[in-house]
């Protein structure tokens, strides 16, 4: 079907040798040319700061802060190692456990409301998706008094089943809406015939629903272990010793007396490290995830 | 999309037992994990927390903590180590909320005597005058003075600093000009215009421009009050479009902009230690904790090459600030006598020779004991800088800084709840002018109606 289009295009899409002169043939392969300067252009501007920040974390403090910038430099682990040797572990450990627990409870809810708005809407199921994404829209920081003040009087500061709630909620607002968009995509005569089949609702949801939309689930849940695992605010405000995950680290890195752009960088590498290799383990699901439902 | 071409070729209750089991082990791992709190104390320690700025010496004092644990073995130490504007928002809503948190809280000489009247702090006078050997005395006079409410000390301090001009000296050389004893503001324009050299990357001064009450507030605020203005008269006028703070901040943001480091309007601290250490720029107005980092070789490449001179005046004695970070215990600490032993351990004599001998000599805590400057090692390698800094400290006071009295305590800001939010948005307007977004004028302007609006409570508290 695709390839019976692109044969069937007009001649000036494909591109026809003989139609074209040497001159428009020459134009075309300089646009051509300059677009992939142009394109390599960005791409580099976009992936500096991640260059920079991976040489940085390489170099003792003097370089990092050396003014013109050092690129050729002695390598040193100094800097991991003294990540390393401070108790990093504590914060992984926490950063996992809240990402990972807030991202399954996520997931467990999201799917079934998803399911129900999707699958089987009722009068008010705008009203309720509506209501869901409203919760997203006030500033983190308008609340966050009165959640401090909640969580001290709960006595649940500096834990991390605190960051978990406030993760899941956090995060299923936008899971809801995704899986909903993936739910949407799935063909209805399917469902009728997994019902026709006698397939109960538990059935069709575990063999025949979630595999289709795999994909989406894929995406859904690396997006909310992405935002979960980079999340700076509720934590630098609610947790101290016990709970605190790795974006306060990387804040405690920091010093206003004194070079620390070297540690930063090094912390910084090591707390990128988890989600990149998240993403790219899900690569292909998260391509064929991005390309279907919500964010197409 | 995919949809599965014979779901029933793999049935999933065949695979089921199997995913779960692992799923369900590694749940119970985490589980058990997160209910025995990943790591928690033993159960015959009693556990404090001390919250602290993540500066050079703080960090220094967490990785001498062991030594502590060995002489208190009963006690363990945690840290929580965040940047001076995260742990001041931090400690700020723990203790004005009775959060909790913290046994142990890292505060200033800005904080400490409205802590104390709101009954926040422990009044630490009782732990000092039990605890023998912790030579209170032996605090410079007016760090004691700064952390004392009611004539008792509610804060003790970890170090000290006031501020002063250093000067690169082999610039000075190399341009052919001399220092001298003790500037005014116009020798010093003079100076950085002599010494300003594009060409080579090297800026005639660096003078903090990043908006912020702690940041460009801080030195402004002395160079205004040199020059005969400052925020409020004794009766809570402000005078910020008064012809002397005009007169000063004109001056300040004209030496910035035409001899200072480049993007000044978002230089602070942090980039003006970076410049200075690495030769980028002839001279530098600030706190003189700078010393533990540009005299440190391993990080500085004009380390012993420096001088220092009081801070420049102009209608005064003296110019220089005074702050000190110092530990508190909070009311709401369930451990005080934990946090008391760990905060005089860290604010004693000892512990300044133990920084000295196991860390070095530069990097020990300056400012806060008068002994620290009897300690022939110290004393040795800080030949350049002790003296000025002594005398820097000694000399920060309102009556040696200011030109008239003002209502409140403090030299580089204002002693009241409402000025670090007063202090952040007049630095925004003195940012924008010294970015040349808006004159000098408009900025005083703005700022004067800001300080009028916090002006009105106290001036009405007068009446009453």
């Amino acid at each position: 079907m695709t390839t019976e289009t692109l044969t069937t295009a007009p001649p000036t899409s494909t591109g026809t040798p003989k139609s074209a002169g040497p001159a428009g043939q020459g134009g075309r392969r300089v646009r051509s040319a300059a677009l992939t300067v142009f394109t390599w252009i960005v791409a580099l501007v976009f992936f500096m700061p991640v260059l920079w920040m991976v040489l940085s974390s390489f170099k003792q403090e003097a370089d990092a802060a050396s003014s013109p910038p050092k690129f050729f430099f002695v390598p040193t682990l100094d800097q991991y190692a003294a990540i390393l040797g401070s108790g990093a572990g504590g914060y992984f450990l926490n950063s996992a456990i809240a990402t990972l627990v807030s991202t399954l409870i996520v997931l467990l809810l999201a799917i079934p409301a998803a399911y129900a708005v999707s699958i089987r809407p009722v009068q008010k199921t705008q009203d309720v998706l509506f209501f869901f994404i409203s919760t997203r829209m006030l500033p983190v920081v308008a609340v966050i008094v009165p959640i401090y003040v909640v969580a001290g009087r709960l006595r649940v500061l500096d834990n991390v089943w605190t960051l978990i709630f406030l993760y899941t909620a956090m995060n299923l607002p936008l899971a809801v809406w995704m899986m909903r968009s993936f739910f949407q995509e799935v063909p209805k005569e399917v469902l009728e015939a997994a019902q026709m089949d006698g397939a109960s609702l538990m059935t069709t949801m575990r063999t025949i629903l979630l595999p289709m939309v795999a994909p989406g689930v894929a995406s859904t849940a690396l997006l909310c272990v992405i935002f979960a695992w980079n999340e700076f605010f509720f934590a630098l405000n609610l947790t101290a010793v016990n709970a605190a995950t790795v974006p306060v680290m990387l804040v405690s890195t920091m010093t206003s007396e004194g070079l620390f752009l070297a540690r930063l960088s090094a912390a910084s590498v090591l707390a990128s490290l988890p989600v990149v290799i998240a993403g790219w383990i899900a690569q292909k699901q998260l391509v064929r995830g991005l390309s279907m439902g919500a964010i197409k | 999309m995919r949809i599965p071409t014979h779901p029933s070729a793999h049935p999933p209750e065949a695979r089921a037992p199997r995913p779960r089991g692992r799923a369900l082990a590694a749940l119970a791992a985490v589980g058990a994990l997160v209910l025995t709190g990943c790591g928690s104390a033993d159960a015959s320690e009693e556990e404090i927390v001390v919250a602290i700025v993540a500066n050079p010496q703080m960090q220094d004092a967490i990785s001498l903590e062991e030594k502590f644990e060995a002489e208190h073995p009963d006690v363990n130490v945690r840290f929580v180590s965040l940047p001076e504007n995260e742990a001041r928002a931090k400690i700020t809503a723990s203790v004005a909320t009775g959060g909790g948190e913290f046994d142990v809280v890292m505060i200033s000489n800005y904080e400490t005597p409205t802590w104390a009247e709101n009954g926040w702090i422990e009044n630490l006078q009782p732990y000092i005058d039990r605890t023998e050997g912790y030579d209170d005395a032996d605090f410079i006079s007016s760090i004691r003075s700064a952390l004392s409410y009611e004539g008792d000390m509610h804060s003790v301090p970890f170090y000290g600093e006031s501020s002063f001009l250093v000067y690169n000296k082999e610039l000075f050389d190399k341009a052919g000009v001399t220092m001298p004893e003790k500037p005014s503001w116009t020798q010093v324009q003079q100076l950085a215009a002599k010494l300003d050299d594009p060409a080579n990357d090297v800026s005639g001064i660096c003078l903090r421009g990043l908006a912020g009450w702690g940041e460009v507030m801080a030195p402004l605020t002395t160079v205004m009050n040199t020059y005969g203005g400052g925020w409020f008269d004794q009766d809570w006028n402000p005078t910020l479009t008064s012809p002397e703070t005009t007169r000063a901040v004109n001056d300040y943001v004209s030496l910035v902009q035409e001899h200072g480091q480049a993007g000044p309007a978002t230089s602070g601290y942090g980039d003006c230690i970076t410049l200075y250490s690495q030769g980028q720029t002839a001279m530098w107005y600030d706190a003189t904790a700078m010393v533990s980092t540009i005299e440190d070789p391993s990080s500085s490449t004009v380390a012993g090459k420096n001088g220092y001179v009081p801070a420049p005046t102009m209608d005064t004695e003296a110019a220089g600030w005074l702050y000190s970070w110092s530990l508190a215990i909070p009311s709401t600490s369930e451990h005080k006598d934990a946090a008391w032993d760990f905060v005089s351990w860290m604010t004693d004599k000892d512990y300044i020779k133990l920084v000295g001998n196991e860390i070095g000599w530069e990097r020990i805590p300056p400012g806060s004991r008068y002994s620290t400057y009897e300690i022939p090692e110290y004393r040795e390698i800080s030949q350049a800088y002790a003296e000025p800094t002594l005398t820097a400290m000694n000399n920060a006071t309102q009556e040696n800084t200011m030109t008239h009295p003002v209502p409140y305590e403090g030299i580089q800001f204002v002693a009241i709840p409402e000025f670090q939010d007063l202090g952040t948005r007049v630095g925004q307007q003195i940012s924008a002018a010294i970015a040349g977004q808006i004159t000098v004028e408009e900025a005083l302007q703005q700022s004067q109606a800001y300080a009028e609006d916090v002006a009105a409570v106290y001036q009405r508290e007068n009446r009453e």
